[in-house]
C-alpha cells in the first residue's frame, strides 16, 4: 500500500516534467490540489467510514506500472464482441490508455464526441467550466484520477440536440509483462434539452493484475436526458475503482445502470447531486458474481433542492465465495421538501459461503416528503423452484429462471435494445445456462 | 396407470399421510374429497415429487414403473401434471417463454426436437380458445398480478398444453366464480380421454358437478376412509365430514 503511494508520488514528478508549459495552467493547479488531497489522506482503509466492509489491501499490495507504453495496437475482429454488435454507435476506443483512432468513430458534427485530451488542447474553457466541479474533492481514489487526468472520453451534446446513436466507449489493456494501473477520466456534458445515451466498459486482455482507476463528471443540463450504462464484466485478474459523480439541473433526467459480473474486484462510488428543481434520477444495478469476486456499491442522492424523484433499484446474487457490498445512502436536505426517494437492494445469497453487507442509509431533515427503502437477502424460493420442476423444468434451469426473474427489473431502463441483448447474455453464461429465450 | 401401496409421508417429522392405497386407471377421474388438514394436499405434493415430504414407507408406480426416486420435472416427463391451489408468481417470464421451457425441456427429456415455433404458437392459440383466455395473456408475466381465477384458468392453460397423462387438479375450484369454474371444468372435461386420468382434491362438491367423477374418496387423518360413486360426494355435501369421522374413529 505504502509502496503504491510511493511510487505514485515520484509518479507525478514525472508526469509534471512531461507536462511542459502546461504545468502552469489553472487545471494543473486542481492536478496539484487534488494530488496533496491524496498524498494527506493516502488510500482508504477499513477504519474509514465508507470502506468498512472492502478491504483495498490486496489490490493494492502489486507492483503497477503507472505509465502505459501505449503503442500495441490490435485488431478490431479480435475485440468485436466486447461491442454493441449489429449496431451502429460512436465508439471512443482507448488502447493502453491511448486514443486508438483506428478503433474510434468519433464526431465534431452536431455534437463532440472525442478525447479528453483533445478537449484540453482545443477547449481550455470548457474544462475550466467542468473539470473537477462534480467530483467530491475529499476522496482520494478520485483525487489520485484526477491528479493524473489527461486522457478519457469527452461527450459533449449540444443543446436541443439528441445524439443519433449511442456512444460506447471501451478502455482497452493489452497483454502487459507486469501489472499495470489505468486511470481514465471522461468528461459528460448534455446541454439544455440535450439527450444522449452512453456505454462504458473496460476491458482487460492481459492475464496480469490490471487496476482500473476510472473518474467520470456527468453535467445534466436543464431538461436534458442521460442514459449511461456501465458494463463491469472484465476478466478475474481486474480490479475496477469508479468514481462517477453526476450534477443534475432542473428537469434533468438521468438514468444510470450499472452491471457488474466480473472483475475480481470493483468499487463503484456514484454521487448524484441535484441542483434545479424537478429532477429524475433512476440508478439501477444487477450484479452476478461467484467464488473469489467482490463487488461494493457505495451510492448518494443528495436531495438539496424541493420536488425531485429518485428512483434507486440494486438487484445482487451472489455464489461461491463471493462478497457483496451495497451502501445506499438518500440525503435529504432541510428545503428539499417534495422530495420523493425510492431505494431498493434485493439479494440472494446461492452459498453460505457468500456474503453481502447491506446498509440502506436514509437521512432526512424535511418533513413533506416519500422515502422509502428496503433491502432483502434471501435463498432461491423452494416452492417456485418446485412449481417451475413440476412444469418439467429440470434444477438447473429452474433455478436459472428464478434468479433471471429476480434479476430482471434491474434491466427496466435500459433502452438500448442490442445491449438489452447482450445484457441477458452475460447474466444467462453467469448463470451457466442456455434459455432459449430472453428477457 | 397410478398406483399407490401403504403410503406414508410426512414433514418435518409428522407424519401426515398414514398409509393410503389409490389406484386410477387409464380414462378414470377420481375426487379425493376431505376436511382442511386430511392430507389432500400433501398426497398431490408428494405424487409431483415435492422433496420436502419424507415418505417413510410404501411406494408409487406409475406407469408400472417405481417413481419414488424420480424428481419432480422427471416425473413431469413421464406425464404428470399438478395444478397448484397456490401458483407462483414469476415476474420477468412472460406465459410464452415459460410454456416454451418447460414443453421443450419435455421434449428434450423424451428425446424430440424442440417444438418449431409456429406450432406452438397455433397450439396456444386453440388452448387458449378452449378456454376464453385473451391472447394478452401470453406476454404476460407468469401470474404476476394474475386474479385468483386467472391463476387458476392459466393452470389448465398449462396442462392443456403439457398434455399429461396424470393430471392432479389441487383446489382448482378455489376462489372460482361460478363462470370461471364452469370454464375451467368444460376444459378438463375436453381434454378428457380414455389414455389419461384426473384426481381431483377438492373440499365441496360443487366443482364435481361439472367435472363428474367415477370414483370419490374421502380422506380423513391421512388415510382413505371411505370409497365410492359421485353418490358419495352428494352424500358428504349433504351431512357434513362429521359423520365419517366419527365412523372412522369407531
Amino acid at each position: 500500500m505504502e509502496q503504491l503511494k510511493d511510487k505514485l508520488e515520484s509518479s507525478f514528478i514525472l508526469f509534471e516534467n512531461d507536462l511542459n508549459g502546461q504545468a502552469k495552467t489553472p487545471i494543473h493547479k486542481i492536478r496539484q490540489k487534488a494530488f496533496k488531497t491524496f498524498e494527506e489522506k493516502g488510500f482508504p482503509t477499513k477504519r474509514n467510514e465508507e470502506w468498512k466492509y472492502t478491504n483495498l489491501n490486496p489490490i493494492l499490495k502489486h507492483d503497477y506500472r503507472i505509465f502505459q507504453k501505449g503503442d500495441n495496437a490490435i485488431d478490431f475482429k479480435d475485440v468485436k464482441r466486447y461491442f454493441l454488435s449489429d449496431m451502429d454507435t460512436y465508439k471512443l476506443v482507448f488502447v493502453d490508455g491511448v486514443f486508438s483512432s483506428w478503433l474510434s468513430e468519433t464526431t465534431h458534427d452536431r455534437f463532440d464526441v472525442c478525447t479528453f485530451n483533445s478537449m484540453m488542447a482545443k477547449n481550455p474553457q470548457l474544462l475550466e467550466e467542468y473539470f473537477n466541479k462534480a467530483l467530491p474533492a475529499e476522496e482520494s481514489l478520485a483525487a489520485i484520477n484526477t491528479a493524473f487526468a489527461r486522457e478519457g472520453a469527452f461527450i459533449r451534446i449540444k443543446k436541443g440536440q439528441t445524439a443519433d446513436k449511442p456512444v460506447e466507449m471501451v478502455f482497452f489493456t493489452t497483454r502487459q509483462d507486469k501489472e499495470v494501473m489505468m486511470q481514465p477520466r471522461n468528461l459528460v456534458v448534455v446541454e439544455e434539452n440535450a439527450e444522449v445515451q452512453i456505454v462504458e466498459r473496460h476491458q482487460s486482455l492481459s492475464e496480469l493484475p490490471v487496476l482500473t482507476n476510472v473518474a467520470t463528471e456527468i453535467f445534466a443540463h436543464k431538461a436534458s436526458r442521460l442514459f449511461y450504462y456501465k458494463v463491469q464484466n472484465d476478466n478475474l485478474q481486474a480490479s475496477l475503482i469508479d468514481s462517477t459523480s453526476v450534477i443534475q439541473q432542473e428537469k434533468s433526467n438521468v438514468t444510470i445502470g450499472t452491471f457488474s459480473f466480473g472483475n475480481k474486484f470493483i468499487r463503484n462510488n456514484l454521487n448524484i447531486f441535484l441542483q434545479g428543481e424537478h429532477t429524475e434520477t433512476n440508478m439501477d444495478g444487477i450484479t452476478i458474481i461467484g467464488d473469489g469476486q467482490l463487488c461494493d456499491h457505495h451510492t448518494l442522492v443528495d436531495h438539496k433542492i424541493p420536488n425531485c424523484l429518485s428512483n434507486e433499484l440494486y438487484k445482487g446474487i451472489y455464489d461461491g465465495s463471493a462478497h457483496g457490498v451495497f451502501n445506499g445512502k438518500v440525503m435529504v436536505h432541510p428545503h428539499a421538501q417534495k422530495t420523493n426517494a425510492f431505494q431498493e437492494n434485493n439479494n440472494i445469497l446461492l452459498t453460505d459461503k457468500a456474503s453481502i453487507d447491506t446498509k440502506p442509509q436514509l437521512e432526512i431533515y424535511a418533513d413533506d416528503v416519500q422515502c422509502s427503502h428496503g433491502c432483502t437477502i434471501g435463498q432461491l424460493d423452494e416452492d417456485a423452484l418446485f412449481y417451475l420442476q413440476s412444469r418439467g423444468i429440470p434444477e438447473k434451469e429452474g433455478k436459472a429462471l428464478l434468479l433471471y426473474a429476480f434479476a430482471n427489473d434491474g434491466l427496466r431502463n435500459v433502452k438500448i435494445q442490442e445491449l438489452r441483448k447482450k445484457l441477458n447474455r452475460q447474466i444467462a453464461h453467469k448463470l451457466g445456462v442456455n434459455l432459449d429465450f430472453e428477457l | 396407470m397410478l398406483k399407490i401401496n401403504n403410503l406414508h409421508a410426512g414433514i418435518d417429522g409428522t407424519e401426515i399421510l398414514n398409509g393410503i392405497d389409490l389406484e386410477v386407471k387409464a380414462g378414470e377421474v377420481h375426487a379425493i374429497m376431505g376436511p382442511n388438514g386430511s392430507g389432500k394436499s400433501t398426497l398431490s405434493s408428494v405424487i409431483a415429487g415435492r422433496e420436502e415430504y419424507e415418505v417413510s414407507q410404501g411406494r408409487i408406480d406409475f406407469e408400472g414403473e417405481d417413481i419414488m426416486d424420480l424428481s419432480p420435472d422427471e416425473r413431469a416427463h413421464k406425464g404428470i401434471f399438478m395444478s397448484f391451489q397456490y401458483p407462483i408468481e414469476i415476474p420477468g417470464v412472460t406465459v410464452t417463454n415459460f410454456l416454451k421451457t418447460a414443453i421443450n425441456e419435455t421434449r428434450k427429456a423424451q428425446g424430440m426436437e424442440p417444438m418449431p415455433a409456429n406450432e406452438m404458437l397455433k397450439k396456444m392459440r386453440e388452448k387458449m380458445a378452449l378456454l376464453e383466455m385473451d391472447k394478452g395473456f401470453l406476454s404476460r408475466s407468469l401470474n404476476e398480478g394474475f386474479s385468483g381465477g386467472e391463476k387458476k384458468r392459466n393452470e389448465i392453460f398449462q396442462m392443456a398444453m403439457l398434455e399429461p397423462k396424470l393430471a392432479i387438479l389441487d383446489e382448482t375450484d378455489s376462489g372460482l366464480d361460478i363462470d370461471a369454474l364452469r370454464i375451467v371444468a368444460n376444459g378438463v372435461n375436453k381434454l378428457r380421454s380414455k389414455n389419461n386420468a384426473v384426481i381431483v382434491i377438492t373440499h365441496y362438491q360443487r366443482l364435481l358437478d361439472h367435472i363428474v367423477p367415477d370414483v370419490v374418496h374421502v380422506l380423513h387423518k391421512g388415510k382413505i376412509v371411505r370409497s365410492g360413486d359421485k353418490n358419495l360426494a352428494l352424500e358428504l355435501e349433504e351431512k357434513g365430514y362429521d359423520w365419517l369421522k366419527e365412523a372412522s374413529t369407531h
